[in-house]
C-alpha cells in the first residue's frame, strides 16, 4: 500500500518483495521479485547489487500497471 | 426509546477551526444535523448531543473519553450515534474511538464516515455506515445512519454488511449454503464467460497509474523506504511489531551502510535474524551509497522511512503511504526503493 500511495504522488517507486502476487493484488506498479522474505534485497553485496540495479532499470522504464520483473542471475 | 448523538464543535454549531479546542460538553436534545437525523429516527428521541473540539479530543484523549463516556452513562441511551464525520480525519478518529468504547461498555453504537477515514480503523466492533467524503453527502447519509441506529436500538439481529449498509467488520459468520462451493464456483465461472463478473469475496482496491519512468537517475534523489520494520538498535521510538500505529523517519547522516550494531528489525511477521546480521539485506544502503559514489544515482536521500507492514489494515497503511509520500514530495525525491517482506 505504501508503494501505491507514493506512486499516487507521482514518484516512481520500485517495490522489492518476495511476494509479488500480493504486491500486484494491492496494485503496486513496479515490482522486483526479491529472493526471500527474510532478505528481500539479497544476502550479500553482490546479490544486492544485482537486485538494486534491476530496480533502477525498472525505474528508468515506462511500464504497464502491475509489472513484475525477475532478477537476472 | 432514546439516543445520544455525538458531533464535533463545527457541526454542533460551536464554531469552526477556531473552536477546535472546545472541551467536551453536553447539549440538550438534537442539534444541527442531529435534527435531520431525529426526523429519520421517528420514535427514537435524541435526548442529548455530546460535542467536543476535534483538537481537544486529539490532545486530551483519555480525559475527553472519560468525560464523554460519563455523560453517556448518565443518559443511558438505547443507541449511541456519532457523526457523520465524512472525510474529516480528526473528527472521524474521535467518533471512531468513542463508538468503540461505548460498544465495549454494552451500548449499541454506530458512526457514519467515509470508508477511507482513518477513524474507521478506530471504530473497533462498533458499526460504521459509509458516507461520501464531504458534507455534500449529508442528505444521503442521515437516513442510512438512522436505519442502522434504529435496528441497533430495537435489538434486532443484524444481517450482512451488504444487506444492512455498514462496512464489513471482518467477522465471519458461518452458514449452510444451498449449493456446494464447487457448484457456486462453476456458476461464477459460467457467469464470467457470459460477461458478468461476480464475486463472493469482495476486493475493491483502487488502481494507480504507474508514474512515468525516471529520465536521468544520475540527477535523481532516491529515497529508501521499508515496511520491514528496520529501526535503530533498541527501537527507541517503539515501532510496533504488528499492527503498527505509525511510521518513523530516521536520518542516515551520511552513513555508508546500515550496520548491525546500529540497526535491527522489529517486524513480528518473519524471522529477523538474517536481517539483524546485516540490515542492508532489508534496506540496501551499502549498495545505494556505492551507486551514489559511482554516479549511477544522483543522491541517496538522507532520511529513510520505516514501518512494520504486518497486520496493518488497508486504511491505515494508505494513510501512512500518503503521509510519507507528502514528505518525499516536499524533499524533491524523484524515485523510491521500497522493501517489503
Amino acid at each position: 500500500m505504501l508503494a501505491k500511495e507514493i506512486e499516487r504522488a507521482g514518484i516512481p517507486t520500485v517495490y522489492v518483495t518476495s511476494l509479488p502476487t500480493v504486491a500486484t493484488m494491492i496494485g503496486a506498479n513496479r515490482i522486483v521479485r526479491g529472493p526471500a522474505i527474510t532478505h528481500p534485497f539479497g544476502m550479500d553485496e553482490a546479490e544486492r547489487r544485482r537486485i538494486v540495479e534491476r530496480a533502477l532499470e525498472l525505474l528508468e522504464t515506462d511500464v504497464e500497471p502491475n509489472t513484475v520483473w525477475e532478477v537476472v542471475e | 426509546m432514546k439516543a445520544v448523538h455525538y458531533l464535533n464543535q463545527f457541526f454542533a454549531g460551536l464554531g469552526g477551526e477556531d473552536k477546535a479546542e472546545t472541551p467536551p460538553t453536553r447539549l440538550e436534545g438534537a442539534v444541527g444535523p442531529g435534527r435531520g437525523l431525529a426526523d429519520e429516527l421517528g420514535d427514537i428521541e435524541i435526548v442529548a448531543t455530546l460535542a467536543c473540539g476535534d483538537d481537544y479530543f486529539a490532545e486530551h484523549e483519555e480525559e475527553a473519553l472519560a468525560t464523554l463516556l460519563g455523560y453517556l452513562a448518565e443518559d443511558g441511551p438505547d443507541v449511541f450515534i456519532a457523526g457523520p464525520a465524512f472525510g474529516s480525519g480528526r473528527y472521524g478518529y474521535a467518533c471512531g474511538t468513542l463508538v468503540a468504547s461505548a460498544a465495549e461498555r454494552g451500548i449499541p453504537s454506530v458512526v457514519a464516515m467515509h470508508p477511507e477515514n482513518p477513524g474507521v480503523d478506530a471504530a473497533g466492533k462498533a458499526y460504521v455506515v459509509p458516507t461520501a467524503v464531504n458534507v455534500a453527502g449529508m442528505r444521503d447519509a442521515l437516513p442510512r445512519l438512522a436505519r442502522l441506529a434504529t435496528a441497533l436500538a430495537q435489538g434486532r439481529e443484524l444481517g450482512t454488511a451488504d444487506d444492512e449498509g455498514y462496512l464489513p467488520r471482518g467477522f465471519r459468520r458461518n452458514y449452510f449454503a444451498e449449493k456446494t462451493g464447487a457448484e457456486r464456483a462453476v456458476d461464477l465461472l459460467l457467469a464470467k464467460l457470459g460477461g458478468e463478473a461476480h464475486t463472493e469475496v469482495g476486493g475493491g482496491l483502487d488502481r494507480v497509474e504507474p508514474p512515468a519512468a525516471v529520465r536521468d537517475l544520475s540527477e535523481t534523489l532516491v529515497a529508501l523506504v521499508t515496511e520491514a520494520g528496520c529501526v535503530p538498535q533498541g527501537n527507541p521510538d517503539r515501532l510496533a511489531s504488528v499492527r503498527a500505529k505509525g511510521w518513523l523517519r530516521y536520518e542516515l547522516d551520511g552513513a555508508e551502510t546500515l550496520s548491525a550494531s546500529r540497526y535491527e528489525s522489529v517486524h513480528g511477521g518473519f524471522d529477523v535474524s538474517l536481517a539483524n546480521e546485516d540490515p542492508n539485506r532489508l534496506v540496501p544502503l551499502d549498495t545505494a551509497r556505492a551507486l551514489e559514489r559511482e554516479g549511477r544515482i544522483g543522491r541517496v536521500h538522507e532520511t529513510f522511512y520505516t514501518t512494520t507492514g504486518n497486520g496493518t489494515p488497508v486504511v491505515t497503511s494508505t494513510r501512512f503511504g500518503r503521509e510519507i509520500a507528502g514528505e518525499l514530495r516536499e524533499a524533491g525525491v524523484g524515485a523510491v526503493l521500497l522493501s517489503g517482506t
